[in-house]
């Protein structure tokens, strides 16, 4: 099993250069020539040479990528040109909110999705089953940031709920901070409930279908320890891994929700950075989303060797 | 040299049982009206629209639905009928020419991968691994900013998000059929690559790539939505659904009309490309029911 697990770690490897890679050519994207962007109007000859020197411009590309990349893996992400603050600050300092709003929703994703996706296998062809399929894939098709509209429309201004936008640290007031994470944790965590019904529905009907769960009806046990303890209980190997994959959904949903109910958060940063042409914190952004998602891959392949008890006995 | 030896026979492709299939769900069904209205809507767009998209009005702000405006007005008195029906050109614009450019990109590559294998195949799929630990919604933002903020840009970004997810699913298919008798068969026979790829290979491996591509201008139209709605696709004045949602969030009070419609357009069209989708891929591969 440590082969293996072994083997899946050094596989990620080649995966990690080829995306730094790509963020790295993200930057020769920019058109036009970047010094002239950087020295302003003035365009001194001088500047402009200390800039191509600071920036090794001269350089050729490969040298200037094993610079970035050596910059990079010391944790120098460049400074942010709108803050003047280190990237990786800003990154450490918003990636918390992201967190709590992407685990928010992972619960209320997990809350609806899962159960829906039994009840609706269970009652396979029924008009639950059929309701459930058509609720589940009107959440996917629902866009999140106008679901959060909405939402705002209905619990705020009209209900008067919930605050419709801002953000309280946890720190300053829990109570508060749970407040105004509700309707986006809602909002992220309800197309997630779309993909995980659908998974949880799949998985349950081929569980149900397996020679165990006959014997188990056979031997006379009564359907619902039959579906929770047998079924189930087998079906959530596939759920527990396509968990950790949505984590790179939930980042990118987070981007939308964030801008609709202004949370200082890691999708805002991307935005922010984006109308202000910040593109040391746009690159620092894809790239942490990126080792984020290559890692929550490598979380999801041990766990299903772990909890694979033939994997898991491999030698 | 091949004409002399008969062909080896390629097996049956999609056929009248997996279109029977079809027209039998209803669900897929009302997802092929769905889309089909909207397609007709953004081609009679000039026809249906009662007013000009673009024309201003200071004294018809932020009206309510009604008689003179069906669906009522945004913050420039612009009549939102028109603006909804012309957006539906910028969205299936949009997800058909970005779905068009990642199969350009990714099918090839795909088949490449699938077909030679060895040091290519490993290659190509580190570079697939690599762009999808990208999520597509992220990706997409990262190359609109450095292409620049226009629906065009938002096209390519979008399609070169998307061309990651057709490699992979073409280099799965290509796998799985390139070991099978009739493959063998063709190489044994003397055939070229590119001939055997085009006759036996990509006609093989086509039915799950229309799914997956009816499935993806699902996504795509969310994403050129999110793209205009973060200001970073079609660009004002032209009408989008996106960009009329950002808009509209400044006036969610006075004016929820302003939010309500491009939403359910988006919402519609959307839900149309998957229940398409699905319904062509239960009809396709009955072991997805």
């Amino acid at each position: 099993m440590l082969g293996l697990l072994a083997r899946r770690c050094l596989v990620v490897l080649p995966t990690l250069i080829i995306v730094s890679i790509l963020v790295f050519g993200m930057q020769k994207l920019l058109p036009g020539d970047p010094i002239l962007a950087l020295a302003g109007e003035d365009r001194d000859p001088q500047t402009m040479a200390y800039l191509q020197e600071k920036y090794r411009l001269n350089d050729p590309i490969p040298v200037q990528y094993a610079v970035w990349l050596k910059q990079i893996v010391t944790g120098d992400f460049g400074v942010s040109v709108r803050t003047d603050v280190p990237v990786a600050d800003l990154i450490f300092q918003k990636l918390p909110v992201t967190i709590q709003l992407a685990a928010f929703a992972m619960v209320v994703a997990l809350l609806i999705g899962v159960p829906a996706g039994i009840i609706s296998a269970v009652h396979k062809g029924t008009v639950t089953d059929y309701s459930i399929n058509v609720a589940a894939l009107s959440g996917l098709s629902i866009p999140n940031f106008w679901l959060g509209i909405l939402m705002i429309l209905v619990v705020s201004v009209q209900w008067q709920l919930l605050p419709s936008s801002g953000y309280t640290s946890p720190l300053e007031d829990l109570g508060q901070n749970i407040r105004t994470m509700i309707m986006p944790a809602l909002v992220l965590g309800t197309g997630l409930a779309g993909v995980l019904m659908r998974h949880t529905r799949s998985a349950m009907l081929g569980v149900l279908r397996s020679d165990y769960v006959r014997t188990a009806r056979a031997k006379g046990l009564n359907e619902r320890t039959v579906i929770i303890r047998h079924a189930l209980r087998n079906a959530l190997v596939p759920i527990i891994t396509l968990s950790t994959l949505l984590f790179g959904e939930l980042l990118a949903g987070a981007v939308l929700t964030e801008q609709i109910f202004t949370i200082p958060g890691f999708g805002k940063l991307i935005v922010d950075a984006v109308f202000t042409r910040d593109y040391a914190v746009v690159q620092g952004v894809v790239l942490c989303t990126a080792v984020g998602f290559i890692l929550m891959n490598l979380l999801a392949d041990i766990l299903y060797i772990l909890v694979n008890p033939r994997l898991r006995d491999a030698t | 040299m091949s004409n002399a030896v008969p062909l080896p026979a390629a097996p049956k492709r999609l056929g009248s049982s997996a279109v029977r299939k079809f027209v039998k769900n209803r669900a897929a069904v009302l997802g092929a009206i769905l889309v089909g209205f909207f397609v007709l809507i953004a081609i009679f767009a000039p026809v249906i629209a009662t007013e000009d998209p673009f024309k201003t009005s200071f004294t018809a702000v932020r009206k309510a639905p009604s008689a003179a405006h069906w669906l009522g007005t945004d913050e420039l008195g612009r009549d939102l009928f028109a603006r909804i029906t012309y957006g539906a050109r910028t969205s299936l614009l949009a997800g058909g020419v970005s779905v068009l450019i990642a199969l350009l990109f990714g099918v090839p590559f795909g088949i490449i991968a699938g077909y030679f294998g060895g040091w290519i195949d490993s290659v190509i799929s580190r570079v697939i691994d690599a762009m999808l630990a990208i999520p597509f919604l992220i990706l997409a933002i990262a190359l609109a900013a450095f292409l620049g903020a226009s629906l065009t840009n938002a096209m390519i970004a979008i399609g070169l998000s998307a061309a990651p997810i057709f490699a992979r699913l073409t280099r799965g298919q290509v796998m799985s059929v390139r070991s099978e008798e009739y493959v063998e068969g063709a190489r044994v026979i003397g055939l070229r690559h590119p001939r055997i790829i085009l006759r036996y290979i990509v006609p093989n491996a086509v039915a799950p790539i229309i799914v997956q591509a009816t499935l993806t201008i699902a996504a795509a139209i969310i994403a050129e939505a999110s793209l205009s709605f973060l200001g970073l696709g079609q660009q004002p004045p032209n009408p989008s659904w996106g960009s009329m949602l950002n808009s509209s969030k400044n006036f969610i009070s006075q004016a929820p009309w302003m939010s309500i419609w491009p939403g359910t357009a988006i919402f519609l069209v959307v839900l149309g490309f998957n229940l398409l989708g699905d319904g062509l891929r239960d009809a396709i591969d009955p072991r997805e029911h």
